[in-house]
Protein backbone atom coordinates (compact mmCIF):
# COMPACT_ATOMS: atom_id res chain seq x y z
CA UNK A 1 0.00 0.00 0.00
CA UNK A 2 1.40 3.78 -0.85
CA UNK A 3 0.57 6.66 1.44
CA UNK A 4 0.83 10.26 -0.34
CA UNK A 5 0.58 13.16 2.22
CA UNK A 6 -0.83 15.96 0.65
CA UNK A 7 0.31 19.65 1.91
CA UNK A 8 -3.59 21.16 1.82
CA UNK A 9 -4.04 18.57 4.67
CA UNK A 10 -2.09 19.20 7.16
CA UNK A 11 -1.68 16.00 9.69
CA UNK A 12 -4.40 13.60 6.93
CA UNK A 13 -2.74 10.72 5.24
CA UNK A 14 -4.66 9.64 2.02
CA UNK A 15 -4.35 5.89 0.51
CA UNK A 16 -6.01 6.43 -3.04
CA UNK A 17 -4.68 2.74 -4.12
CA UNK A 18 -5.78 0.23 -1.74
CA UNK A 19 -5.82 -3.60 -1.59
CA UNK A 20 -8.67 -4.17 0.46
CA UNK A 21 -12.45 -3.60 1.18
CA UNK A 22 -12.82 -0.23 0.90
CA UNK A 23 -13.74 1.30 4.73
CA UNK A 24 -16.18 3.94 3.26
CA UNK A 25 -17.31 5.25 7.27
CA UNK A 26 -13.32 6.24 7.21
CA UNK A 27 -13.65 7.62 4.06
CA UNK A 28 -16.66 10.15 5.90
CA UNK A 29 -15.26 10.61 8.83
CA UNK A 30 -11.91 12.44 7.14
CA UNK A 31 -14.03 14.57 5.27
CA UNK A 32 -16.31 15.63 8.69
CA UNK A 33 -16.31 18.84 9.38
CA UNK A 34 -18.51 21.16 11.76
CA UNK A 35 -18.63 23.91 9.39
CA UNK A 36 -19.69 21.33 6.60
CA UNK A 37 -23.51 20.54 6.32
CA UNK A 38 -23.16 18.49 3.00
CA UNK A 39 -21.52 15.02 2.02
CA UNK A 40 -21.74 13.70 -1.31
CA UNK A 41 -20.67 9.74 -1.10
CA UNK A 42 -20.05 7.82 -4.49
CA UNK A 43 -19.35 4.13 -4.38
CA UNK A 44 -18.86 2.27 -7.56
CA UNK A 45 -19.46 -1.34 -7.51
CA UNK A 46 -18.29 -4.56 -9.53
CA UNK A 47 -21.20 -5.51 -11.36
CA UNK A 48 -22.69 -8.19 -13.83
CA UNK A 49 -24.78 -6.17 -16.29
CA UNK A 50 -27.59 -7.64 -18.64
CA UNK A 51 -25.42 -8.24 -21.60
CA UNK A 52 -22.05 -8.78 -19.22
CA UNK A 53 -22.43 -12.68 -18.52
CA UNK A 54 -21.82 -14.77 -15.79
CA UNK A 55 -18.68 -11.86 -14.28
CA UNK A 56 -18.03 -13.32 -11.17
CA UNK A 57 -15.41 -10.93 -10.02
CA UNK A 58 -13.14 -8.33 -11.62
CA UNK A 59 -9.54 -7.65 -11.16
CA UNK A 60 -8.10 -4.55 -11.39
CA UNK A 61 -4.55 -3.59 -12.01
CA UNK A 62 -3.34 -0.17 -12.17
CA UNK A 63 0.08 1.50 -13.42
CA UNK A 64 0.48 2.51 -9.50
CA UNK A 65 2.69 5.53 -9.47
CA UNK A 66 1.28 7.49 -12.54
CA UNK A 67 -2.31 6.59 -10.76
CA UNK A 68 -1.11 8.08 -7.50
CA UNK A 69 0.25 10.93 -9.24
CA UNK A 70 -3.02 11.79 -10.96
CA UNK A 71 -5.32 11.44 -7.98
CA UNK A 72 -2.93 13.67 -6.25
CA UNK A 73 -3.92 16.40 -9.71
CA UNK A 74 -7.50 15.30 -9.53
CA UNK A 75 -7.72 16.35 -5.83
CA UNK A 76 -5.66 20.00 -6.38
CA UNK A 77 -8.10 20.32 -9.08
CA UNK A 78 -11.11 19.80 -6.90
CA UNK A 79 -10.47 22.06 -4.13
CA UNK A 80 -8.83 24.64 -6.76
CA UNK A 81 -12.65 24.81 -8.32
CA UNK A 82 -14.09 24.26 -5.15
CA UNK A 83 -11.76 25.39 -2.23
CA UNK A 84 -12.94 24.69 1.36
CA UNK A 85 -14.33 21.19 0.44
CA UNK A 86 -12.64 18.21 1.90
CA UNK A 87 -12.70 14.97 -0.27
CA UNK A 88 -11.35 11.99 -0.19
CA UNK A 89 -10.65 8.99 -2.51
CA UNK A 90 -9.92 5.05 -2.69
CA UNK A 91 -9.84 2.88 -5.54
CA UNK A 92 -9.30 -0.56 -4.74
CA UNK A 93 -6.83 -3.15 -6.78
CA UNK A 94 -6.75 -6.70 -7.09
CA UNK A 95 -9.82 -9.19 -7.41
CA UNK A 96 -13.03 -7.55 -6.01
CA UNK A 97 -16.39 -9.78 -6.34
CA UNK A 98 -19.41 -8.45 -8.18
CA UNK A 99 -20.96 -6.22 -5.35
CA UNK A 100 -18.14 -4.96 -3.84
CA UNK A 101 -16.88 -1.54 -3.84
CA UNK A 102 -14.13 -0.30 -6.47
CA UNK A 103 -13.98 2.94 -6.31
CA UNK A 104 -15.22 5.44 -3.50
CA UNK A 105 -15.50 9.49 -3.31
CA UNK A 106 -16.68 11.59 -0.48
CA UNK A 107 -16.69 15.34 -0.56
CA UNK A 108 -18.09 17.49 1.98
CA UNK A 109 -18.62 20.92 1.82
CA UNK A 110 -20.86 23.84 3.59
CA UNK A 111 -24.03 23.34 1.23
CA UNK A 112 -25.15 20.36 -0.77
CA UNK A 113 -24.78 21.58 -4.15
CA UNK A 114 -20.95 22.01 -4.22
CA UNK A 115 -20.74 18.32 -2.15
CA UNK A 116 -22.99 16.76 -5.33
CA UNK A 117 -20.92 18.77 -8.01
CA UNK A 118 -17.40 18.30 -6.52
CA UNK A 119 -17.80 14.78 -6.17
CA UNK A 120 -19.58 14.07 -9.54
CA UNK A 121 -16.11 16.24 -11.20
CA UNK A 122 -13.54 14.12 -9.51
CA UNK A 123 -15.52 10.73 -10.52
CA UNK A 124 -15.27 12.08 -14.21
CA UNK A 125 -12.25 12.85 -14.00
CA UNK A 126 -10.68 9.63 -12.64
CA UNK A 127 -12.34 7.54 -15.08
CA UNK A 128 -10.86 9.88 -18.11
CA UNK A 129 -7.58 10.16 -16.28
CA UNK A 130 -5.87 7.57 -14.09
CA UNK A 131 -4.46 4.31 -15.27
CA UNK A 132 -6.42 1.81 -14.55
CA UNK A 133 -7.37 -1.63 -16.02
CA UNK A 134 -9.65 -3.74 -14.95
CA UNK A 135 -10.50 -7.22 -16.20
CA UNK A 136 -13.59 -9.45 -16.27
CA UNK A 137 -13.16 -12.78 -14.23
CA UNK A 138 -16.14 -14.67 -15.61
CA UNK A 139 -17.79 -18.01 -13.68
CA UNK A 140 -16.05 -20.78 -15.20
CA UNK A 141 -12.43 -19.10 -14.69
CA UNK A 142 -12.30 -17.21 -18.13
CA UNK A 143 -11.33 -13.52 -18.33
CA UNK A 144 -11.55 -10.95 -20.59
CA UNK A 145 -10.27 -7.52 -20.38
CA UNK A 146 -12.82 -4.30 -20.81
CA UNK A 147 -12.56 -0.60 -20.83
CA UNK A 148 -14.41 2.33 -20.38
CA UNK A 149 -16.02 4.10 -22.99
CA UNK A 150 -14.57 6.43 -25.78
CA UNK A 151 -11.01 5.95 -24.02
CA UNK A 152 -8.56 5.47 -26.49
CA UNK A 153 -7.45 2.85 -29.03
CA UNK A 154 -7.85 -0.66 -28.43
CA UNK A 155 -5.75 -4.09 -29.54
CA UNK A 156 -6.58 -5.21 -32.84
CA UNK B 1 21.47 -2.33 -28.64
CA UNK B 2 24.13 0.17 -29.20
CA UNK B 3 24.53 2.24 -26.26
CA UNK B 4 23.14 5.83 -26.91
CA UNK B 5 25.48 8.49 -28.70
CA UNK B 6 25.15 12.63 -28.48
CA UNK B 7 22.89 11.41 -31.82
CA UNK B 8 20.38 9.23 -29.99
CA UNK B 9 18.61 8.57 -27.08
CA UNK B 10 17.09 5.78 -24.74
CA UNK B 11 13.72 5.20 -23.96
CA UNK B 12 12.14 3.34 -21.43
CA UNK B 13 8.52 1.95 -23.23
CA UNK B 14 6.58 0.52 -20.71
CA UNK B 15 3.19 -1.74 -21.24
CA UNK B 16 0.29 -2.21 -19.32
CA UNK B 17 -2.50 -4.48 -18.87
CA UNK B 18 -3.43 -5.67 -22.20
CA UNK B 19 -0.53 -4.28 -23.95
CA UNK B 20 1.70 -5.88 -21.90
CA UNK B 21 0.20 -9.43 -22.69
CA UNK B 22 0.16 -8.85 -26.36
CA UNK B 23 3.86 -8.35 -26.77
CA UNK B 24 4.47 -10.67 -23.86
CA UNK B 25 6.38 -8.15 -21.75
CA UNK B 26 6.11 -5.11 -19.70
CA UNK B 27 8.66 -3.02 -20.88
CA UNK B 28 11.59 -3.11 -23.47
CA UNK B 29 14.75 0.09 -23.94
CA UNK B 30 14.00 1.70 -27.18
CA UNK B 31 17.28 3.45 -28.30
CA UNK B 32 15.92 6.50 -31.10
CA UNK B 33 17.04 9.33 -33.16
CA UNK B 34 17.69 12.70 -30.70
CA UNK B 35 14.22 14.88 -30.97
CA UNK B 36 12.07 11.73 -31.72
CA UNK B 37 8.26 12.54 -30.95
CA UNK B 38 5.97 10.78 -28.74
CA UNK B 39 4.35 9.56 -32.22
CA UNK B 40 7.17 8.18 -34.05
CA UNK B 41 8.64 6.74 -31.35
CA UNK B 42 5.44 4.67 -31.30
CA UNK B 43 5.48 3.62 -34.81
CA UNK B 44 9.18 2.49 -34.18
CA UNK B 45 7.97 0.03 -31.82
CA UNK B 46 5.05 -1.39 -33.07
CA UNK B 47 7.85 -2.31 -35.84
CA UNK B 48 10.21 -3.83 -33.40
CA UNK B 49 8.06 -5.45 -30.84
CA UNK B 50 6.63 -8.68 -31.07
CA UNK B 51 2.75 -8.53 -31.94
CA UNK B 52 3.66 -4.33 -32.26
CA UNK B 53 1.15 -4.32 -35.30
CA UNK B 54 -1.65 -5.45 -33.24
CA UNK B 55 -0.68 -2.23 -30.91
CA UNK B 56 -2.96 0.61 -32.23
CA UNK B 57 -0.86 3.52 -34.25
CA UNK B 58 -2.49 6.01 -32.13
CA UNK B 59 -2.40 4.44 -28.47
CA UNK B 60 -3.07 6.96 -24.82
CA UNK B 61 0.64 7.71 -23.97
CA UNK B 62 2.40 8.87 -20.62
CA UNK B 63 6.46 10.38 -20.23
CA UNK B 64 7.23 9.92 -17.24
CA UNK B 65 3.66 10.10 -15.81
CA UNK B 66 2.17 12.76 -17.52
CA UNK B 67 -0.22 11.95 -19.84
CA UNK B 68 1.97 12.74 -23.45
CA UNK B 69 0.33 14.20 -27.18
CA UNK B 70 1.75 12.38 -30.21
CA UNK B 71 4.06 15.50 -31.07
CA UNK B 72 5.94 15.47 -27.48
CA UNK B 73 9.73 15.25 -27.77
CA UNK B 74 10.91 12.34 -25.75
CA UNK B 75 14.54 13.21 -23.88
CA UNK B 76 17.40 10.83 -22.94
CA UNK B 77 16.34 8.48 -20.01
CA UNK B 78 12.06 8.70 -20.53
CA UNK B 79 9.62 6.38 -19.45
CA UNK B 80 7.30 6.29 -22.23
CA UNK B 81 3.85 4.37 -21.13
CA UNK B 82 1.68 2.72 -23.20
CA UNK B 83 -1.49 2.85 -21.92
CA UNK B 84 -4.61 1.02 -22.91
CA UNK B 85 -7.94 1.97 -22.68
CA UNK B 86 -8.71 3.17 -19.11
CA UNK B 87 -10.95 1.30 -17.16
CA UNK B 88 -11.01 2.88 -13.49
CA UNK B 89 -13.93 2.80 -11.54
Amino acid sequence: MKWLFCRRWPGASVAFLVNEPIAIAELVRRVSDPEHGGTATFMGTVRRGPDDGPVAAIEYTAYEEMAESEFSKIMEQTLERWPGARVALQHRLGRIPTGEASVAVVVSTPHRAQAFAACRYVVEELKQRVPIWKKEVLEGGETRWSGNRDSGQDVT
Amino acid sequence: MDPPTDTTISIRCSFFARYAEVVGCDHVTLDVPTGTTVGTAVALLRGVVLNGDRLPDRPMVAVNQEHALADTKLRDGDEMALLPPLAGG
